[in-house]
């Protein structure tokens, strides 16, 4: 992986969290998890499902408040102010966010124009997405698993965020599908953004992540078992 | 409240016991309730004449004023708290309970002048309900803070339902105002709407006003007394809620590794996890 | 003003979604059009009906606003669009008045037809006279309950399957425009000899009700939503 990885001591962590508890109804769904991800990382997040995963990520996007510990993401104390993350952050959650009686294209620019996208980036965006031509006028309820997912990473790609977060990109795409969120997210990283993948794909996953934890019971562990050192492990986990 | 700051840190003391919402100040505000409550009976039954037109059905108003009265204060407090909560700096839960607290009590006293109301009614008009400005309007009161109520239920944990709360119950106070007024202004409008008022034509005698007064003492006084022991009740809820999250924390953590369940925050020392760590283990 | 800008996008949005999906049209219109006519089953007197005419248009109205703000809550939970819109960094004062026009909207379509449906059913006339202040009236109470439905609505998406819980919330807040919306018609439309200058004063309130609730609805809008 050619992403740059700055060495933990003297860049403010993208991403930083320190014995976060999250609750949701009034379960803990994170237990004390802390992890900090540097500019440019593509951290991959794997573990079993309830292991706490998409809380992660909804929570570095401001979508979940911070019951216990601290959380900083992109600059933005989640503690006491969780919603101006908001312009900071991309999220492809668990759901796709379409309106189902809309067209992709009509969804693509709803969402692209609350941002303030070009219609250059967006038909650009919709190009390398696949999603351009007769689908665009396809309602989204008609659409298959994968080319939702596609039609909302469209939606992420306009978005230009600084943080990437993605559940479970790569479900319910083909083959090809997968090989263009893999250069998507690349791209991303390559541009300076960090990203941050829930994924219980491993093979496909890991192939992109600069380092892997993992998460169990609502706490972070390096992937090889240790609580995660919040980057100071420096090689832990990475893969080729 | 002294006695439940103290235990709103579940892991530093999690073996403080309570027995009761009890202190000396709420045993003083209980008796002098208690006192009022008596000279009220004493007055309101026995000392004070009945009315000229009204006869003894007058008896109920030393019931049905002061109720509403309180039930007001209690929808102003329920006000300020939620008012407190939302532009404090530290948004204390504190106030987000005295302020569910009075609101819970501030209805209990509307239901109060409703029923003792109609009561009224049936003895003075003949009838339980007349389609009047302000028992329309109080009845709106009521439903008003009954949904606040629900609100407080919906779950969540304690900031969001005291956030959501506060957005409520901060602007239901105006309809009080709405209430009081209602009267003028429903005249203003609607010349024929002008029936009887439940609080017309009492020529009050100095010792009905008397009578009044002191229930609305002995009222105010079971207020605050309620008041109190329902928020440090709604604290020792809140506290036992955070105990249960404890608990369920710490049986989450168990989850992600069996070892590591007594120092969690802070997981640096744990090094030696070896259950599952490949890929391959993950379902 | 980019929060004007978002707001009419969203707006746009919703009427798109309402326009391609025809709920509005194909039930909640139908809807309210049985409520009238089993009103009058109900009441099954010319006179009673065409006294209380008024009043029924109004609840007819409040009734199908449960149904299209609950209708436009699922739309934005149904596959989590909400948490796609709170975090494009959209100021929530945004959405709601971007939902409140889009309901303000479906509504006076709605209360068109309910109005001609009196006129048809109960007997209703509309005097020349009274036409300003009857398209003032709807336009000013119309507005207050497209705000309070907006605020309300956007608590009960929030929490998923507690819908039940919005009339409850809802209805004793839009009592007081029911009563105002109902007594400005009547004079309007001159029911049991009602003027039209008695209507004004009531406009009046319901201007009062409106404006309170568009500037509460724009501060509170964000706090009750975010989680």
């Amino acid at each position: 992986m050619s992403a740059s990885k700055p060495t933990g001591a003297e860049s403010t962590p993208v991403v930083d969290l320190d014995g976060v508890v999250a609750v949701l109804g009034s379960y803990p769904v994170l237990a004390g998890a802390s992890l900090q991800v540097h500019s440019g990382e593509i951290v991959v997040v794997r573990g079993a499902n309830g292991a706490g995963k998409s809380s992660l990520l909804r929570l570095c996007a401001g979508l979940l408040p911070v019951t216990r510990g601290r959380a900083s993401v992109c600059g933005v104390d989640l503690v006491a102010d969780r919603r101006s993350v908001a312009t900071a952050v991309g999220l492809l959650g668990h759901s796709n966010g379409l309106y189902g009686d809309l067209s992709v294209a009509e969804n693509i620019e709803f969402r692209a124009g609350l941002v303030g996208a070009t219609a250059d980036e967006i038909r650009a965006a919709m190009a390398r997405l696949g999603v351009d031509g007769r689908l665009a006028d396809v309602p989204a309820r008609r659409l298959s698993a994968g080319q939702r997912r596609r039609t909302a990473l469209t939606c992420l790609v306009v978005r230009r965020a600084q943080l990437w977060l993605l559940d479970e990109p790569h479900a319910g795409l083909d083959t090809a599908g997968r090989d263009v969120i893999d250069s998507v997210i690349n791209d991303a990283a390559r541009s300076g953004a960090t990203v941050l993948v829930a994924s219980h794909e491993h093979e496909r996953s890991e192939r992109l992540a600069t380092r892997t934890v993992e998460i169990r019971g609502g706490g972070i562990f390096a992937a090889d078992g240790r609580p995660d050192q919040a980057g100071n492990t420096g090689d832990a986990g990475e893969r080729p | 409240m002294t006695q439940t700051t103290e235990v709103t840190s579940p892991q530093s003391e999690p073996t403080a016991t309570v027995s009761g919402t009890g202190t000396v100040a709420t045993r003083i505000i209980g008796i002098a309730a208690l006192i009022a409550t008596a000279w009220l009976v004493a007055f309101g039954l026995g000392f004070s004449p009945a009315d000229r037109d009204q006869d003894e059905s007058v008896r109920i108003m030393y019931v049905h004023v002061p109720s509403i009265w309180v039930a007001y204060v209690a929808f102003v407090v329920t006000a300020a708290a939620s008012g407190g909560y939302l532009f404090s700096k530290r948004h204390s839960l504190g106030f987000d309970r005295v302020a569910g607290a009075s609101a819970e009590i501030g209805a209990l006293f509307v239901a109060v002048t409703l029923v003792s109301g109609m009561l009224w009614g049936r003895l003075t008009w003949g009838v339980f309900w007349q389609w009047d400005a302000r028992l329309t309007t109080t009845a709106l009161l009521f439903v008003t803070y009954i949904g606040y109520l629900a609100v407080r239920r919906l779950g969540g944990d304690h900031h969001q339902r005291a956030r959501r709360s506060a957005v409520i119950g901060l602007p239901a106070v105006l309809l009080i105002p709405l209430v009081h007024w209602s009267v003028v202004l429903w005249r203003s409008l609607h010349q024929e709407a002008t029936v009887l008022r439940p609080d017309g034509q009492v020529s009050m005698g100095g010792l009905m006003l008397f009578s009044l007064f002191v229930g609305v003492v002995a009222f105010s006084l079971i207020y605050l007394w309620l008041v109190i022991h329902r928020s440090r009740v709604a604290a020792l809820a809140d506290f036992a809620d955070d105990r249960l999250l404890a608990d369920a924390l710490v049986a989450r953590r168990h989850e992600g590794g069996a070892d590591t369940d007594s120092n969690h925050v802070d997981m640096s020392q744990t090094a030696d996890i070896n259950d599952v760590q490949h890929p391959g283990g993950e379902r | 003003m980019i929060r004007w800008r978002h707001a009419m996008m969203i707006a746009r949005k919703d009427l798109l979604v309402e326009w391609r999906s025809r709920i509005a049209t194909n039930q909640v219109l139908p809807f309210a059009l049985v409520t009238m006519v089993l009103f009058a089953f109900a009441l099954d007197s010319e006179s009673v009906l065409q006294r209380v005419a008024p009043g029924l248009v109004w609840l007819a109205v409040m009734l199908s606003m449960l149904v299209l703000v609950q209708r436009a809550a699922s739309l934005e939970t149904e596959d989590q669009a909400l948490d796609a819109l709170r975090i494009s960094g959209v100021d929530p004062t945004s959405v709601f008045w971007g939902k409140s026009i889009a309901l303000l909207a479906q509504l006076l379509v709605l209360e068109v037809v309910l109005v001609a449906a009196a006129v048809v059913l109960y007997r209703a006339d509309v005097p020349a006279g009274g036409i300003v202040l009857l398209v003032t009236s709807m336009l000013t109470a119309t507005a207050g309950v497209a705000f309070v439905g907006t605020l309300y609505g956007g608590l009960a998406a929030g929490i998923s399957g507690r819908e039940t819980l919005l009339p409850l919330l809802v209805l004793p807040v839009v009592a007081p425009v029911l009563i105002g919306a109902t007594r400005a018609l009547e004079s309007a439309l001159g029911t049991a000899g009602a003027v039209t200058s008695e209507g004004w004063p009531w406009v009046g309130l319901l201007a009062v009700f409106t404006v309170t609730y568009g500037v509460a609805g724009s501060l509170a809008y964000g706090p009750l939503t975010e989680d």
